[in-house]
């Protein structure tokens, strides 16, 4: 997994490469950590994502729980197979997903 | 059927993943198929590695059965820690808000949510736990 992050200004913007899995999504959980301070917009662009388990959606939750209570946030062009994780785990109803 | 025995930490995900997904490449696994047994062979082998042996270690055997008749992939996860069947836990209700919803219990759930049979005993002082996935276009000779 790699991680291109993006800031302008309240704007914060994740681009994810690979697999967010068991082993790499403490190393975007850490990235996320103390990076929230001021920011208004969170967005992941999961184009390149192609994968997430259980341990990737924990990072999104508590990220979403964060962000409800400084702003929005929003993960835009995840694939199909990604897609499909957030809806049987009822992801697609608690995140923004476009 | 093919097994494979390595001690249950998460450093040895990639080699049992690595294991699993050369069975279901010599079968011809769709992709899409192929991600979701990953999936739940992350969640499974990542509990174990995580909880079975805590605050020690042991090892975990991972068997790949597959049944060209029957066009299923079955895997079984053994370990010989704590007695702990993660089926019988409640799943997460998946209909509560965000603040409301908790962060965890969604691994096994998921596993549940992949695979089209899961199962758990527990005998002569080892935990079972069978995944079994049906495999649709199967392409290869098992």
């Amino acid at each position: 997994m790699t991680v291109n992050q993006n800031k302008n200004e309240n704007k914060l913007t994740y681009a994810i490469e690979g697999r967010i899995d068991t082993k790499t999504a403490p190393e975007l959980e850490k990235a996320l950590e103390g990076a929230l301070e001021g920011i208004t917009e969170l967005v992941f662009d999961f184009a390149e994502v192609s994968y997430i388990s259980s341990a990737g959606l924990r990072v999104l939750l508590k990220a979403q729980k964060q962000m409800n209570k400084q702003g929005k946030m929003r993960i835009l062009h995840a694939n199909d197979d990604v897609t499909e994780i957030f809806e049987v785990t009822g992801f697609n109803e608690i995140l923004t997903i476009e | 059927m093919k097994a494979l025995d390595v001690e249950a930490r998460v450093d040895n995900l990639d080699a049992v993943l690595g294991f699993v997904d050369e069975q279901l490449e010599e079968i011809g696994c769709p992709p899409k198929i192929q991600m979701q047994i990953d999936l739940a062979v992350e969640e499974i082998f990542v509990n174990i590695a995580n909880y079975a042996y805590q605050p020690e270690t042991g090892n975990a055997a991972v068997c790949v059965e597959t049944d060209a008749a029957q066009q299923t992939v079955t895997i079984t996860f053994t370990d010989r820690g704590m007695p702990y069947d993660p089926l019988a836990r409640e799943d997460p209700d998946i209909t509560q808000s965000v603040e409301e919803r908790q962060i965890g219990g969604l691994g096994v759930f998921l596993v549940k949510q992949t695979m089209d049979d899961v199962q758990y005993e527990y005998r002569d002082g080892m935990n079972i736990l069978t995944v079994c996935k049906r495999i649709a276009a199967w392409e290869g000779q098992a």
